[in-house]
C-alpha cells in the first residue's frame, strides 16, 4: 500500500462512532486514518467505501466532532508493534500501554508506545553472516523475563535474504541495528529488534501446521482428565452469566503449562482485569518459580472502553500470540468474552444498515469466528523447532440459550466444548462444566490417544471412558429415582447414583479459591481418578438406601479433605488411612 | 435559560418524527445539546448540513418554524459541595424549590477510569441483612442490582442498605419513580437525619420517559466528583434500570433501528455497561458503589434487560417471596456477589466461605426434598431434616428484615447445622468443624 502522497479527506457525516469521510485519493479497506479533531486526533479504521464516501469506525468517542474536520489516511492497516518488552504489559485493544497514560481517566486520542525504547537488552546472536534467511528466521535472542525472546526477520519480508552482518553479543536498545540483510537484488536492509504486523492478517512464517497431538495440562481436573485440550488446540466455554467462565479462565491462566499467557479482556468488567494485575505479580508460576505476571500480557478493552476497539483487541492478542509462537514458545491465549466482540460487529453492521442475519448479527459471523480460531494451532517452524497457540474463548449466550448465533458459530470453530451448566452453578458445583454435554474432539485423534497412552498410562483412556460411563449411568439412575421414588428402585440404583456423586464431588468439583485444590497437576489427577474408580469397583453391603447415601457422604467428605491437603503430606496420608477404616465397616 | 444574544437561531425544521427533528445547520458538534421551542434536545446524527436532534420530551406540538438554538456543549452538571441535600431533574435543574447550585461545570457521560489506575475493591459493606452479608457480601466499588418483581419491596430494602452502608454520600438516580416512591425516599432519608449526605436526580412518572436516559450520567458525574476529587465513599442508587432500558428501546424504535432480542437495541449491553462500569475503587480511598434495581417480569431473568445486566454487574441480589415462611428473602440460588471472595474469610471470620457454601448446599438438598414431597414420594429422615433446616434458615438468615452482624450470622448457621445434621453431612473443612461445632 505504498503511496507517493498521503490521501486526505473531510468528515461529511457522523452517527455515533461511524463517521463518513469524503476523500480525494485512493483508500484501502481496513486502512487506518486519523480524524484531526482540534483537541485530539481520533484514530479510525475504514470499514466500507462507496465512491468518494469512506465509512470509518472511530476507536474513540466522537463527542463534539464536526462536519468538515480534516482526515489523514495513513497508508497502512491496523498494526501492532512487535519486539522485546511486551510481556507483563497492560495494553488497551490497540496496544497502547495503559501504564504510560497520564491521569486517572482515559483521555481520548492518547496513544502511547507499546515498547520501552530506552531499555537495553542482553543480545546474543543466533544467525551469522552468510546465512540464508526468510521471514521469521531467528537472528538472535534476548532474555525477556527468563524466556528466550527471539529476534526474527520481519514477517512482512517476502522471499529469501542473505545475512550480511549480525552485531556481536552485547547490550542494545530495541531500535539499535542488530543485523543487516541483503535482498535478491542486492539491496542492504537494516534490521532492529522491532517490526510491525497488521493484526487482521494471520502470520504464516512457519513450515507446517500438523494436527495438535500433545496434552496441554491446565491443572483443572474436569478438563485434563475428562475432556483434555491440546497444545495448539481450541476450546470454548459458553455459559450464562455467573456460571464461572471468568473464574475458570483465570484459573487456567494461572496453572496451565504455558510459556506465555495472553489474556484479552474483551468487553467485560474492568475489575476482573484489576484482579489479574493485583494477583499475578504475587502468585508464583509453579513451573519456573517466577511471578505469574512475568509470563503474562493483558489486552484490556473493558466494556466501558470504545466499542470499535473491541474487535481490534482480540486480533491484537492473537497477533502477539503468533509473534511468540514463532519464537518456538508455547502460548496460551484467552479471550473473555468473544460474544462482546460479536456484539461490537453487530452494532457496526446495524449502523451501516447492512442486511442482518439471525438475531441481527452480521451474515458473515460464522466465517469471521472460524477464521479467527483457525489462527491458533501447533506449528513446526522453518528451523525445525515447534511452537503453539492454544486458544480458549468464552461465549456469553443471550438468555443462557445455547442455540444463539455466537454459540452456534463457535461450535463450528472450536474443538473442545466446555459448557457451563446453570443448575451446577446454582448448587455451587464448581467448575460448572457439564460433564456429559461437554466434549473434547481431541480424544478422537489417534495421535492424542497415543500421546496419552504413552505419557500417562496404558489404560488411561479406558479409565476416562469408564468415568464418563459411570457419570451417565448415575444420571440415569437419578432420573429413575426421581420418577419411581427412593423405595421404588433397587438398591443398586442408589449405588450407581452415589458412584457418580462420588466422581462429581472428588474429580469434577474443584475449588478455585482454595490454595491447594485450585491446581491439580496431572500426576495427582491420575492418582485421585484411580482411587475413586477403585472405590466404584468395591462391593459394599447395604441394608437400605439410606445406608448408601450415609456411607457415600462420609467417603466424599474424607476424599474432599484429601483434595484440600498438600500432595502426599502427612495429613493426606492420615485421611487416606481413615478412609480405609470407613470402607472396612461396609466391605463384603 | 441558556440562550445567548450572539447565538444563531434556526427556524426551519425540515423533518419531524415522534422523537426527532431534522434541520439544516452548520458548525454543530456531535452529542451537542440544543433548545427546540424551549425543550431540550441532543444531536444524534449529522449528515452534511443536515442535523438530527433527539427531543427528550417528544416533539408533540413543535411547529416547523420553532426556534432552535444550539448550546455548543454536551449535557453538563454543576458540581460542588452545594449539591448535598438537593433534588434535581434529569437536566440537573433543582426541583426542590431551592436556589441554583454554584459550582464548576463538568460534562456528564465523560471518559472511563484507566483500568491500571483502579484498585481492587477490598472493603466490606455491612448491611445487617444476612442474605446479603453472609451469602452475597458487598464490597465498596462494586456494582450490583436487585432483581425483583415490581410488587416486591426493593426500594425499602435498598434504602435500608444505603443508610446502613456508612457512605459519605448517597446519590439517588430515580428513573420513572412514582411520586409516592420519590416521597418515600425523601422521608426515609430525612427521618434518618441523612438528608445532607444525599444528592438526588429524579425523573418521576410525571416526566417524559426519554428524559430518564440522562439520569444515570448525572448521578454518576456527581458521584465521580465526590469520589475522585473529594476522595469520598459514594453509594449510587439507580432505580429502576428496567425503565431506563425501556426508554432506550423507545428511542431506537422511533429512530427505525433494527431491534435485537426483546425489542431492545443491539447496543443495550454497551449502553448499560457504560453506566455500571463507573463503579470504581480508587487507590486514594474514594469509591463509587452502585446498587441498582432491575425489575423483572414474572421473575423472568432471561429477558434481555436482566440478562445483559447480569453479564455486566458484579452479581445480583434476587428477591423472592418464600411462601413457607411468609417473608421476602434474598434467594441464595439466583443471587451472587462476585466480589465476596475478596472479603469473606479475610475481613470476616475464617469459617465464613465454607459455612456459606455448606448452608446453601443443604438448602439445595431441601429444594430436592420438596420436589420429592410435591411428587408424592415418601421422605427420608435426611429429607425431613433438610426441610426443617431450610425453614429455619429462611426465617433466621435469608429474610430481608434481619439486622445482625456477620459473627452472629455464622453462629446462627452453625447452630442450625448442629440442630439438624451430623458433622459429616455438613462437609466443611475439618479444622472448622473441630473449632465451631459445639461439643
Ligand atoms: N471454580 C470456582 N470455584 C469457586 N467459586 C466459583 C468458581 N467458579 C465460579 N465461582 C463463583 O461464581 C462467581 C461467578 O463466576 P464468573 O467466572 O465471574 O462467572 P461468569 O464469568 O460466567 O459470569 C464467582 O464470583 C464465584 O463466586
Ligand atoms: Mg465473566
Amino acid at each position: 500500500m505504498e503511496r507517493k502522497s498521503k490521501t486526505t479527506g473531510v468528515v461529511a457525516g457522523i452517527i455515533a462512532n461511524l463517521v463518513i469521510v469524503e476523500v480525494d485519493g485512493p483508500v484501502a479497506q481496513n486502512e487506518i486514518c486519523f480524524i484531526q479533531h482540534p483537541e485530539n486526533k481520533l484514530m479510525a479504521e475504514v470499514i466500507k467505501i462507496l465512491g468518494k464516501n469512506v465509512y470509518v469506525q472511530v476507536f474513540e468517542s466522537t463527542r463534539g466532532l464536526k462536519v468538515g474536520t480534516k482526515v489523514d489516511f495513513e497508508g497502512h492497516l491496523l498494526e501492532v508493534t512487535l519486539g522485546p518488552g511486551i510481556l507483563s504489559r497492560n495494553y488497551d485493544g490497540l496496544q497502547n500501554d495503559l501504564d504510560k497514560m497520564d491521569g486517572v481517566f482515559l483521555k481520548r486520542g492518547d496513544y502511547t508506545d507499546p515498547l520501552n525504547r530506552e531499555k537495553k537488552w542482553d543480545w546474543r546472536p543466533i544467525a551469522k553472516a552468510g546465512d540464508q534467511v526468510v521471514a521469521g528466521s531467528w537472528l538472535g535472542e534476548v532474555p525477556e523475563n527468563g524466556m528466550p525472546h527471539r529476534i526474527m526477520v520481519p514477517f512482512k519480508f517476502k522471499g529469501s535474504y542473505n545475512v550480511k552482518s549480525v552485531v556481536e553479543a552485547g547490550q542494545y536498545t530495541v531500535d539499535n541495528i542488530i543485523a543487516v540483510v541483503t535482498d535478491s537484488e542486492g539491496n542492504d536492509i537494516d534490521l532492529t529488534m522491532v517490526q510491525k504486523w497488521p493484526v487482521k492478517v494471520a502470520v504464516k512464517a512457519y513450515k507446517e501446521k500438523p494436527r495438535p497431538f500433545k496434552l496441554l495440562e491446565t491443572g483443572i481436573r474436569t478438563m485434563d482428565t475428562l475432556n483434555p485440550i491440546t497444545e495448539g488446540g481450541t476450546g470454548f466455554i459458553p455459559g450464562p452469566f455467573g456460571t464461572g467462565k471468568t473464574v475458570l479462565q483465570h484459573a487456567i491462566s494461572k496453572y496451565a503449562e504455558a510459556d506465555i499467557v495472553i489474556i484479552a479482556a474483551c468487553g467485560e468488567r474492568a475489575n476482573e482485569v484489576v484482579e489479574i494485575f493485583t494477583e499475578f505479580p504475587e502468585l508464583e508460576d509453579p513451573r519456573t518459580g517466577r511471578k505469574l505476571i512475568e509470563r503474562t500480557t493483558i489486552i484490556a478493552n473493558t466494556s466501558n472502553m470504545p466499542v470499535a476497539a473491541r474487535e481490534a483487541s482480540v486480533y491484537t492478542a492473537m497477533t502477539l500470540g503468533e509473534y511468540y509462537r514463532s519464537m518456538g514458545l508455547k502460548v496460551l491465549l484467552m479471550a473473555d468474552s468473544t460474544s462482546r466482540w460479536a456484539q461490537a460487529l453487530r452494532e457496526m453492521s446495524n449502523r451501516l444498515e447492512e442486511l442482518p442475519g439471525p438475531d441481527a448479527f452480521p451474515m458473515d459471523l460464522t466465517a469471521i469466528i472460524t477464521s479467527f480460531y483457525a489462527r491458533a494451532g501447533f506449528v513446526y517452524l522453518n528451523n525445525g523447532e515447534s511452537g503453539s497457540i492454544t486458544f480458549i474463548g468464552t461465549v456469553s449466550p443471550a438468555g443462557g440459550n445455547l442455540k444463539e448465533p455466537v454459540t452456534e458459530s463457535t461450535r463450528k470453530a472450536a474443538r473442545c466444548f466446555y459448557g457451563l451448566n446453570q443448575s451446577r452453578a446454582d448448587s455451587k458445583r464448581y467448575p460448572a462444566i457439564d460433564p456429559i454435554d461437554s466434549y473434547s474432539k481431541y480424544l478422537e485423534y489417534p495421535e492424542v490417544v497415543d500421546y496419552l497412552t504413552e505419557n500417562i498410562s496404558e489404560d488411561w483412556l479406558d479409565q476416562v471412558m469408564k468415568t464418563k460411563t459411570l457419570l451417565l449411568r448415575g444420571r440415569e439412575a437419578m432420573e429413575q429415582i426421581n420418577i419411581l421414588g427412593d423405595d421404588g428402585v433397587p438398591l443398586e440404583f442408589h449405588e450407581r447414583f452415589w458412584n457418580s456423586e462420588l466422581i462429581d464431588a472428588v474429580i469434577l468439583q474443584q475449588d478455585s479459591f482454595d490454595k491447594i485444590d485450585a491446581n491439580c497437576p496431572l500426576e495427582r489427577q491420575k492418582y485421585m481418578l484411580e482411587k475413586v474408580l477403585g472405590i466404584t469397583d468395591m462391593r459394599f453391603s447395604f441394608e437400605t438406601f439410606e445406608d448408601v447415601s450415609g456411607f457415600f457422604k462420609r467417603v466424599i467428605n474424607q476424599l474432599k479433605q484429601i483434595n484440600y491437603s498438600e500432595w502426599k503430606s502427612e495429613k493426606f496420608a492420615t485421611y487416606e488411612t481413615e478412609l480405609e477404616e470407613i470402607f472396612k465397616e461396609r466391605l463384603n | 435559560m441558556e440562550t445567548q444574544a450572539f447565538q444563531k437561531v434556526y427556524t426551519k425544521i425540515t423533518n419531524l418524527t415522534k422523537a426527532t427533528i431534522t434541520l439544516k445547520a452548520t458548525d454543530i458538534g456531535y452529542d451537542e445539546m440544543a433548545l427546540v421551542a424551549g425543550r431540550m434536545g441532543q444531536v444524534v446524527k449529522i449528515m452534511g448540513e443536515e442535523v438530527v436532534l433527539q427531543i427528550f420530551a417528544g416533539t408533540e406540538g413543535i411547529p416547523t418554524n420553532a426556534e432552535v438554538v444550539f448550546l455548543g456543549r454536551p449535557p453538563q452538571l454543576k458540581v460542588g459541595d452545594q449539591l448535598a441535600g438537593r433534588f434535581f431533574n434529569a437536566f440537573g435543574e433543582p426541583i426542590d424549590g431551592g436556589p441554583e447550585v454554584d459550582g464548576r461545570v463538568i460534562d456528564t457521560g465523560g471518559p472511563s477510569v484507566n483500568p491500571v489506575r483502579r484498585k481492587q475493591p477490598s472493603q466490606l459493606i455491612a448491611t445487617g441483612i444476612a442474605g446479603i452479608d453472609l451469602n452475597n457480601s458487598l464490597v465498596t466499588g462494586q456494582k450490583i442490582p436487585f432483581f425483583a418483581d415490581p410488587d416486591q419491596p426493593y426500594n425499602q430494602v435498598m434504602a435500608n442498605v444505603a443508610l446502613r452502608a456508612e457512605a459519605d454520600k448517597i446519590i439517588l438516580g430515580g428513573m420513572g419513580l412514582s411520586n409516592d416512591d420519590y416521597l418515600y425516599f425523601k422521608n426515609i432519608f430525612d427521618n434518618a437525619g441523612a438528608l445532607d449526605r444525599i444528592v438526588s436526580f429524579v425523573n418521576t412518572t410525571d416526566d417524559p420517559p426519554v428524559e430518564r436516559l440522562l439520569i444515570p450520567d448525572m448521578a454518576l458525574s456527581a458521584a465521580e466528583y465526590f469520589a475522585e476529587e473529594k476522595q469520598q465513599k459514594v453509594l449510587v442508587l439507580l432505580t429502576d434500570m428496567t425503565l431506563f432500558a425501556d426508554a432506550l428501546s423507545i428511542v431506537s424504535n422511533r429512530m427505525d433501528q433494527i431491534p435485537s432480542k426483546d425489542s431492545m437495541p443491539g447496543s443495550l449491553y454497551s449502553d448499560l455497561a457504560r453506566i455500571y462500569e463507573k463503579a470504581v475503587q480508587f487507590p486514594h480511598g474514594g469509591s463509587i458503589t452502585i446498587i441498582a434495581v432491575t425489575t423483572l417480569n414474572g421473575g423472568d431473568i432471561t429477558h434481555a434487560i436482566p440478562d445483559n445486566t447480569g453479564y455486566i454487574t458484579e452479581g445480583q441480589l434476587f428477591l423472592r417471596m418464600d411462601s413457607d415462611v411468609g417473608k421476602v428473602i434474598v434467594d441464595p440460588f439466583r443471587s451472587l456477589s462476585r466480589l465476596k471472595q475478596l472479603v469473606i474469610g479475610k475481613q470476616t471470620r475464617e469459617d465464613h466461605p465454607q459455612v456459606m457454601n455448606a448452608a446453601i448446599r443443604l438448602y439445595a438438598d431441601a429444594a430436592n426434598a420438596k420436589t420429592k414431597q410435591d411428587n408424592g414420594f415418601d421422605l427420608t429422615d435426611y429429607d425431613e431434616r433438610t426441610l426443617k433446616f431450610a425453614k429455619e434458615y429462611s426465617e433466621q438468615i435469608l429474610a430481608v428484615d434481619i439486622n445482625i452482624d456477620t459473627e452472629k450470622m455464622l453462629d446462627t448457621t452453625w447452630d442450625l447445622f448442629q440442630q439438624n445434621f451430623e458433622r459429616e453431612e455438613v462437609v466443611v473443612r475439618q479444622e472448622f468443624v473441630d473449632k465451631y461445632w459445639k461439643q
